[in-house]
């Protein structure tokens, strides 16, 4: 087994595969104690579907590099959802559940229909599947996409880690932050484009319709144990990163698919932390 | 001398206004009161003040070279949702944030004012709890601690003694008027309490008169 382990360890797309691993997991798990508690779960599961669409028109137009449409597209429509509302100090209003459904299955739809027109590949279900279950497509990263990834990751981490306590003074109350003089507006611009950057990168990780799953799941399990907004954060990380590496390498020797197989260990660790809370209240 | 200036206020949501062209002078030093009946608009008043809310019509000029930073503000029902992860510390700290602090650290002097504020209204020893499993008359003090650390001239309070136990409202109204008096901060607050607005006060405000 362990053999087995270190003779995949020598190739050089499974420790790419490790690091992107560990790095977006980080990024998404952090972001994703936000994300939650802002009740904004729904809105990055749609971005990510907007992700999969901007994908097939990036391999319909056979751009270089398709991170040059997906990024600018996804952000868009992210800046759209999370602060499009007419007047974000009036009782703060994001576009109705509806819009978003929308947004998020005609993204769905408009890239499955644009892969099947113009696709040159014989596979293109095959395709299609890869994409939104991230399949194998994370050991088949090239070294352009390692780096591409580790620098927009390290940027997150780092914003992230400057504007922490900013972040959690607009999430837990806005009007506050706001009334003292916080910019709450542009904090909640940089956290639209911040999110919009994680999902994109998390597709690569797990696939397009995988991605809220590896966003939202670490910070639930966190929150069932852990009561202070830093122990809540630092805990998603720590679950984030170990579940994404064991995925990867159970699905390494597994054969199984990367993104599923990291899912179900989030799921695991879900259930464990909702047994604990359990036992430890004696109730929910 | 003027702190806070409102010109031709116009404040409301969705198609109803709920203040309308209000000229209104707030002076620096000043303890006002402003009562009146329910669902008569003190609190949107007090969200336009604030900035939470922003003006349909008119303007709301700081005066006397005010910034927001400068401003303490205790919301009358808390958005805060009940699931949300914070320990006591960390919200109250989070009052300095206005102060654009770029570190992920707080400094030993905003540390150390947090704790006089926890001190002032008595919720020092819930500093590491939960804030979601406190009692409203807790999650009203701990805020409270939060508005009072953001405050360092203009202190915005919407009705800051409900739901408080008569003992701490006689210290929530001492340490009041020790910022009044001792701090020179200039108070404006929301309450029914008219009889304590009568002895505390300086200037009224008797919204019934204003909205008809
Ligand atoms: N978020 C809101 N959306 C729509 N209308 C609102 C909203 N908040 C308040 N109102 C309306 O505005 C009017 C004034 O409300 P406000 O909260 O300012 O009253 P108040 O004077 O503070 O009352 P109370 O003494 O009960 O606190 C009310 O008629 C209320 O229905
Ligand atoms: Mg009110």
């Amino acid at each position: 087994m362990l053999d087995k382990l270190f003779f995949y360890l020598d190739f050089p797309f499974v420790r790419y595969a490790i690091i992107v691993g560990t790095l977006i997991s980080l990024c998404s798990s952090l972001l994703g104690v936000t994300l939650v508690l802002k009740r904004y779960s729904y809105i990055g599961d749609g971005l990510s579907h907007v992700a999969f669409g901007a994908l097939a028109i990036a391999a319909v137009l056979k751009v270089s590099n398709n991170m040059l449409i997906i990024l600018p597209v996804t952000i868009a429509v992210a800046i759209l959802l999370l602060c499009g509302s007419k007047d974000s100090r009036a009782c703060v209003k994001i576009r109705g559940d509806a819009a978003i459904a929308m947004v998020s299955a005609g993204a769905l739809a408009m890239g499955y229909l644009l892969m099947n027109i113009f696709s040159s590949s014989a596979n293109v279900a095959g395709d299609v599947c890869t994409t939104l279950f991230g399949s194998m497509s994370i050991l088949t990263l090239k070294p352009t996409d390692v780096y591409l990834c580790m620098i927009l990751s390290a940027t997150v981490l780092v914003i992230f880690i400057l504007f922490y306590h900013k972040i959690f003074a607009i999430t837990f109350d806005e009007n506050f932050a706001r009334a003292t003089g916080v910019n709450v507006s542009a904090f909640n611009l940089l956290i639209a484009i911040i999110i919009a950057v994680i999902i994109v990168l998390a597709m690569n990780l797990v696939g397009a319709l995988l991605v809220s799953a590896l966003i939202v799941f670490p910070s639930l399990s966190a929150m069932r144990i852990f009561k202070s907004f830093f122990s809540v954060t630092i805990a998603a990380a720590v679950i984030s990163v170990i579940c994404s590496l064991t995925g990867i390498l159970v699905a390494i020797l597994a054969g199984t698919p990367v993104g599923s197989t990291i899912v179900a260990a989030d799921i695991l660790v879900f259930f464990i932390s909702y047994i604990t809370s359990f036992i430890r209240n004696g109730r929910m | 001398m003027t702190l806070l200036k409102c010109r031709n206020l116009t404040l409301g949501y969705g198609n109803k206004n709920v203040v309308e062209n209000l000229d209104y002078e707030i002076h620096s030093g000043d303890y006002l009161c402003i009562i009146g009946k329910n669902g008569c608009g003190k609190t949107t008043f007090l969200r336009g003040l604030a900035g939470v809310l922003r003006p349909r019509a008119g303007k709301i000029d700081l005066c006397e070279n005010l910034k927001r930073k400068e401003i303490g503000y205790l919301p009358q029902m808390t958005t805060t949702q009940k699931d949300f992860p914070a320990s006591v510390e960390e919200i109250v700290l989070s009052a300095f944030q206005g102060k654009s602090l770029l570190l992920p650290f707080y400094g030993k002097s905003l540390r150390k004012r947090a704790s006089e504020c926890l001190e002032l209204t008595r919720t020092e020893n819930l500093r590491k709890e939960c804030f979601r499993e406190l009692s409203g008359g807790q999650k009203q003090r701990v805020l409270l601690a939060r508005a009072l650390c953001a405050a360092e001239r203009l202190l915005l309070l919407d009705e800051p003694v409900t739901g408080l136990d008569p003992e701490s409202s006689q210290n929530m109204y001492n340490i009041i008027k020790n910022l009044h008096e001792n701090r020179n901060m200039t108070i404006v607050m929301v309450t029914h309490d008219v009889e304590a607005a009568q002895k505390h006060a300086t200037r009224m405000l008797n919204f019934n008169e204003i909205v008809q």
